[in-house]
This record gives structure tokens, C-alpha cells and sequence, in this order.
């Protein structure tokens, strides 16, 4: 069984730790997804995994094998490069083969592969082309290819789709997770787009500046996200986060923001009993407000504010209204936004059981 | 300037159209006229002596002495080619440049393989795998690149006594290959060292393999940086003088020093039509192979292999 785990990895370059005492790992047929900013170290820590880098320090197993010092073609993994990184000079059937010449398989045997390849990324009449001679998306299933051909346990994908087109991205996903729930492989995907994060993963690592902020499944992330980084990263448009206070009055507890506005927070699941007056920051997701100037049954706040301007993207709405010295943003129904004028005064309620609070010294949740 | 006001003060398709006759007239006047100017000058300067080489070679000697140089020959005549490749002495040997044609073609092939096979795996592991000390070589081979042959001459002709080719046409071919050697790896490390860093990780994931890895992915790429390496190397070689003097044996020396026996040591009077022909059969070979490898250029080694 190849679970895939890091121990106490750190990785340095020249003095400055990139990864430092991580630890992670991945079971047997997950797809684990590393989500993150530009430069956190998403790559290295592929390139870690797969060999082409070496560990400063730390242990990687692969099942029960160390695998620290293993050459990489005898780590058993298959890489899909950001780049795709297709040999330039060979056909594509030339690309597919050279993925198996480590593996000194009979001849009969690297046909029947490359073929069974070639079919399931239908990309056969493409075989005796260069490189130079596909399109982006072909050249996408052509690096696949070459991967899927090794019959490795665990795939590694490292921004695959990250220069594709919006529509052909779509469908390179689905193909993806579809080779995925055929082949059953463990998948390790790197990405920094938040939308293929939440529809591939089944479990998501995010990580910033070389540290794992949280590690669970795309509802956890997205529902309970564990630290103000995560709250910030995940969701788009983005959480609103402001900071305020602890209240307790008449047995329940509430927040009172520093612009004045409260919020109950009876429902909410606290870690530890709040102090009163605590500093905290709350997050509100744009999605859970109610519809604007309409009443909400058992509203846990509601903020009249006026409007800045209203954001239409394709099936949803935003409104942005003017908080403060910021913005506080929600969703609206693309119907409802039209009528909505820049100026006006807009009622939001916000539902009970819904906020999402942190500490507003450590940023970790409460 | 005036154009482009008017252009732009037009609409829609005539703005396109205007704009690219805008270019295109610019593109003649000016700047332009004056560098046509100064590179007809340029290769005047060249084409007037080549043009007396060339006539001269195709004339009697009883015209040449008439003296006047810039007139074309009365007789066409090919006797002087013909009497420089067979015939012509060098030193006490009368059968013509043909002789040091041959040795300076086996000088050349080996030192080429030599030089550039060599060159070639050394700047492939300098630049795409990792080597121990590879930026100490690396600067060795800087410095390396600086030193003249003249000063390591002696220790030169010491080395290829002891190694039994002195003397020989291998013995030339090696000296060319390591005068070669510093330079040719750092045009090839340089070269390599510009292929993607993901095609590199890609195939050592997939192989591994040093070797397999170089002939079957690297090799295939190298086409363009090949042709520049057996330009420079081909004249190099072909044009050298010193090395072939020095250590090439007596009947083992190349053209070009054939030629300077044959043009300074004849006695009687000097047969300037076979001197020229001699001369121009010596810079021919260079020049031919120029226009054949010339033609194998191709356009972006890397086309397809990423994106974007
Ligand atoms: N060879 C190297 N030498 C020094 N620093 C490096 C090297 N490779 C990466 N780094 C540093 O390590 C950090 C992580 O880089 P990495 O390539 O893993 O980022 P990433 O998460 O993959 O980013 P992206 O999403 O932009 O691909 C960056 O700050 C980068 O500058
Ligand atoms: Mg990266």
C-alpha cells in the first residue's frame, strides 16, 4: 500500500529554510492537493518527493520504503511537470515510450502500454506528431501520458493545467479526476488555484511560507478554516474578516465589531470559554448573508451600509458595501443586483452559527 | 512623422494599412541608406583584392607581366589551377597542393570528432548534472581559454614525443583538440545550460541514464550549436598554420604550410597565376562547407516541449 509520508522534512537553500520540519502524509488512492501562494514551496516539496532535489534533513517514505536516497526513476513515481516538459526532438509516441526506458520492459509489453495510453487520453492519431505540432491541451495529455504509462502507484501533478484556457481547464479536470477514479492511483496535485483544490482534492493541504496551515478535506477547509491565513486564502470573493470584541451580555455571548455593528455568537462552538472583551477577528463568508432589504428569521446581525458597487460574475452577484474604513462584501442574486443603485443604504442580515472567529493575536481559531 | 499624424487621424482599415506603408517607407530612407553606403564600402574593400586573385589565377604568365592587374584575362585559362594542385613544388616534393589537401582533410576529421565529442559530454555533465567542483572547472577552463599556444608549445611537443605522435597527422589532430577543448566545452555548457530544467528532471525520472539520456534527448537538440562548434572548429583547423608546422611531420603537413613552401621557396621567377590559384584552393574547402552546413539551421530547438 504507497502512502506517501514526509517526517520532519527541512529544506534549505543556502542558509534560508523553505520547508522547515514539515511533516505530511497522503494514503493509499488519495488525492491530496497542495494549495497555496506563489513561492510557499509547493514545488520544492514535489521535487522532494519525486528526488530531483535532495532533503537538508528528514526522512520521505514511500509504503514502507525509505525512500530518502533513492534515485528517483527508482522511486516508483510519475511526474507531470509545470511545464509539461516534452522532449522537443521525439514523437509523441517517442515521448510516451522514453517514459518506460527505465523500467527495461519487453518490447511487446511498452507497445501495449504506450497504446492503452494513447487510448484512454485519445490522443492516438496524434502519435507520430512533435510536440511543436499539438495544441496546449494535447501537449497537457501527451505529459500525461507519458506518466500514466509508467504504471506508478503515485502520480505527481504540478500546476498541470495552470496555462490552459478557462474552458479547457474545465475539461482537463474532469479528465483528470475520471483517470483518477479509474486508475486509483495516489495522487499528490499542486496547484494554486482554488477551484481545482475544492472539486479534486480529497483532502487539501494549504500551505504558506513553507508551513502546512491545514490539512483535511475541502469541506473542512472551507467550513472550519483553521487559522486567519486559510480563512483569507480559501473562498472567492474572499471572507470578510474584521476585527472586534468579545461581549457577554444577559447569558449570551456576542461580538461586537470595532465599527460598532454585533453579531450573537450563541451558536458558535468554542474551543475554550470566550473572555470577555477579548480581541478577536470575525469572518463573515459573502454567501451566508441574506438577501438585501429582505428579513432573516433569526438573523445573529445586520449591517446597514451603503452601497459601493455591485460585481457580476456569470451565475452569481456581489454586492460591496462600505464598512469602515473597508469594504463588507455578499452575495446577492444576479436578478436582485441589478436593482440595486451605488449610494443606496443596504440591509444585510447575517445568519446565526455561521462566523467564524479567531484569535486575533495568534490568528488561530477560537 | 507627418505620415503616422495622418494615418492615425484615418479610420479603421486604412489606419492598418497606412501604417504598414508608413514602416515600409521608412525602412528605406535615412539610417538605412547610409549603413548600405558603408557596407558596399566594406565589401569593396574585400571584393577589389579577391577580384585580382581571382584574375590573375586565370592568366598567363606572359599576361600578368604585361602588369596591368585590374584587367580581365585575355585567355581564360584553368593551366594555373591545375599546375598548383599537381605539379606545383613545396620544398623538394613537386606533386602539387593536393598532398597537403589530403593531410589537412586528415588532420581535420579526427580532430574534429576529437574536440567536439569530447567537448560536447563535458559541457552536457557541467551543465545538467551535478558535478563535484564544477565552478572551480569551470573557471580553470576560462582561464584555459586565454592561454596561446606559444606558451605551452614546448611542454606540448615533450607530451606528444612521450605519447609517440609527434610529428604525425594524429599528433596535429590531438594538439588541435586540446587547443580546442576549453573553448568548444564552454560553448556547449553554455548552449545546455539553457534547455529547460523540466525536460532535464522529466528525463531523469524517466531513465536515468547518463548516457541514454544524452544520446537519446540531448543529442537530437544540439543540432544548431553543432553547426556553429564544426564552423569554428573547421576553420580553426583548416586555416591553422602553426600547429601544422610544429608538429606536423615532414610529409604529414597540411595545406597551409604546403602553400607557404610553395610560394616562398620557388626558385626562378615567381608564377604569381599558380600562387593565387594555390592560395584560393587553400580558403575554398572552408568556404564550402559554410554554404552546406549553413543550410541546417533550424529554428527553436525547444518548440513545443513547454508552454507558453
Ligand atoms: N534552487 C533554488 N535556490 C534558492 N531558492 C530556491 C530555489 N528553488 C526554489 N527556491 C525558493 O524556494 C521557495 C519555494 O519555491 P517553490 O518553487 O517551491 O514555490 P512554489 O510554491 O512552487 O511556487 P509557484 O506556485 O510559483 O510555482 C521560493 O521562495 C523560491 O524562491
Ligand atoms: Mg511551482
Amino acid at each position: 500500500m504507497p502512502r506517501v509520508s514526509f517526517e520532519h522534512i527541512v529544506k534549505s537553500y543556502g542558509g534560508l529554510n523553505v520547508l522547515d520540519d514539515l511533516n505530511l502524509s497522503v494514503e493509499h488512492g488519495e488525492f491530496l492537493v497542495l494549495l497555496g501562494p506563489s513561492g510557499c514551496g509547493k514545488t520544492t516539496l514535489l521535487n522532494l518527493l519525486a528526488g530531483l532535489t535532495d532533503v537538508t534533513d528528514g526522512r520521505i517514505m514511500i509504503g514502507d520504503r525509505d525512500v530518502t536516497d533513492l534515485d528517483p526513476k527508482d522511486r516508483g513515481l510519475a511526474m507531470v511537470f509545470q511545464s509539461y516538459a516534452l522532449y522537443p526532438t521525439k514523437s509523441v509516441r517517442g515521448n510516451l515510450k522514453f517514459g518506460l526506458s527505465a523500467a527495461k520492459l519487453p518490447r511487446e509489453e511498452v507497445a501495449r502500454r504506450v497504446d492503452w495510453a494513447a487510448k484512454l487520453l485519445q490522443i492516438e492519431p496524434l502519435m507520430d506528431r512533435r510536440p511543436s505540432q499539438l495544441s496546449g491541451g494535447q501537449r497537457q495529455r501527451v505529459a500525461i501520458g507519458r506518466a500514466l504509462v509508467k504504471h506508478a502507484d503515485v502520480l505527481l501533478f504540478d500546476e498541470p493545467l495552470s496555462n490552459l484556457d478557462a474552458k479547457l481547464r474545465t475539461e482537463m479536470r474532469l479528465e483528470i479526476m475520471r483517470l483518477h477514479d479509474e486508475l486509483n492511483p495516489t495522487v499528490v496535485y499542486v496547484t494554486h488555484d482554488q477551484i481545482e483544490a475544492m472539486t479534486m482534492a480529497t483532502r487539501i493541504a494549504v500551505m504558506n511560507g513553507g508551513v502546512i496551515q491545514q490539512f483535511g478535506t475541502p469541506d473542512e477547509v472551507y467550513e472550519r478554516p483553521a487559522n486567519l491565513f486559510v480563512a483569507g486564502f480559501i473562498g472567492a470573493p474572499a471572507m470578510n474578516l474584521r476585527q472586534g470584541r468579545i461581549a457577554k451580555a444577559d447569558g449570551g455571548v456576542a461580538g461586537v465589531f470595532d465599527t460598532g455593528e454585533r453579531i450573537a455568537l450563541d451558536d458558535y462552538a468554542f474551543a475554550r470559554a470566550p473572555q470577555e472583551g477579548a480581541p478577536i477577528v470575525i469572518g463573515l463568508r459573502p454567501e451566508h448573508f441574506g438577501a438585501p432589504n429582505a428579513p432573516l428569521d433569526g438573523a445573529a446581525g445586520r449591517f446597514e451600509l451603503p452601497l459601493q458597487h455591485t460585481e457580476r460574475t456569470g451565475s452569481d452577484a456581489t454586492g460591496y458595501l462600505h464598512w469602515g474604513d473597508g469594504l463588507l462584501s455578499h452575495r446577492v442574486e444576479p436578478g436582485d443586483a441589478a436593482r440595486l443603485r451605488p449610494g443606496d443604504t443596504i440591509s444585510v442580515a447575517f445568519p446565526r452559527g455561521k462566523a467564524n472567529l479567531f484569535d486575533a493575536a495568534s490568528g488561530e481559531r477560537l | 512623422m507627418t505620415q503616422l499624424d495622418v494615418t492615425e487621424a484615418a479610420a479603421g482599415a486604412t489606419v492598418i494599412r497606412g501604417r504598414a506603408r508608413a514602416r515600409r517607407r521608412r525602412g528605406l530612407t535615412g539610417r538605412s541608406i547610409a549603413v548600405l553606403v558603408f557596407l558596399t564600402m566594406c565589401a569593396l574593400f574585400f571584393c577589389v583584392p579577391l577580384y585580382v586573385v581571382l584574375t590573375t589565377s586565370l592568366k598567363t604568365m606572359e599576361e600578368i607581366r604585361q602588369g596591368q592587374i585590374f584587367a580581365l584575362p585575355e585567355t581564360w585559362t584553368f593551366e594555373a589551377w591545375n599546375f598548383a594542385w599537381n605539379e606545383a613544388c613545396s620544398g623538394i616534393t613537386c606533386e602539387g597542393l593536393k598532398v597537403g589537401f589530403w593531410n589537412s582533410v586528415r588532420i581535420l576529421v579526427p580532430s574534429l570528432i576529437l574536440s567536439i565529442s569530447l567537448a560536447m559530454v563535458t559541457g552536457y555533465a557541467l551543465a545538467l548534472w551535478e558535478v563535484r567542483w564544477a565552478g572551480t572547472f569551470l573557471f580553470l577552463l576560462f582561464l584555459c581559454a586565454f592561454v596561446p599556444l606559444q606558451i605551452i608549445m614546448f611542454p606540448l611537443i615533450a607530451i606528444t614525443r612521450t605519447m609517440g605522435v609527434y610529428g604525425t597527422i594524429m599528433g596535429v589532430a590531438v594538439v588541435h583538440s586540446v587547443m580546442a577543448m576549453p573553448v568548444l566545452t564552454l560553448i556547449f555548457r553554455n548552449f545546455y545550460k539553457d534547455i529547460p530544467r523540466e525536460i532535464m528532471n522529466a528525463a531523469i525520472m524517466d531513465s536515468g541514464s547518463f548516457w541514454k539520456i544524452f544520446v537519446e534527448i540531448i543529442l537530437p537538440m544540439s543540432g544548431n550549436i553543432l553547426i556553429v562548434v564544426l564552423i569554428l572548429q573547421i576553420t580553426n583547423v583548416w586555416n591553422d598554420y602553426l600547429v601544422g608546422v610544429t608538429f606536423g611531420g615532414f610529409n604529414t603537413q597540411p595545406m597551409t604550410v604546403n602553400l607557404a613552401n610553395m610560394v616562398t621557396v620557388s626558385t626562378g621567377t615567381a608564377t604569381y597565376n599558380v600562387d593565387m590559384a594555390a592560395a584560393l584552393l587553400t580558403a575554398i574547402p572552408p568556404l564550402v562547407i559554410y554554404f552546406m552546413v549553413g543550410k541546417f539551421f533550424v529554428a527553436g530547438i525547444t518548440a513545443g516541449a513547454i508552454k507558453g
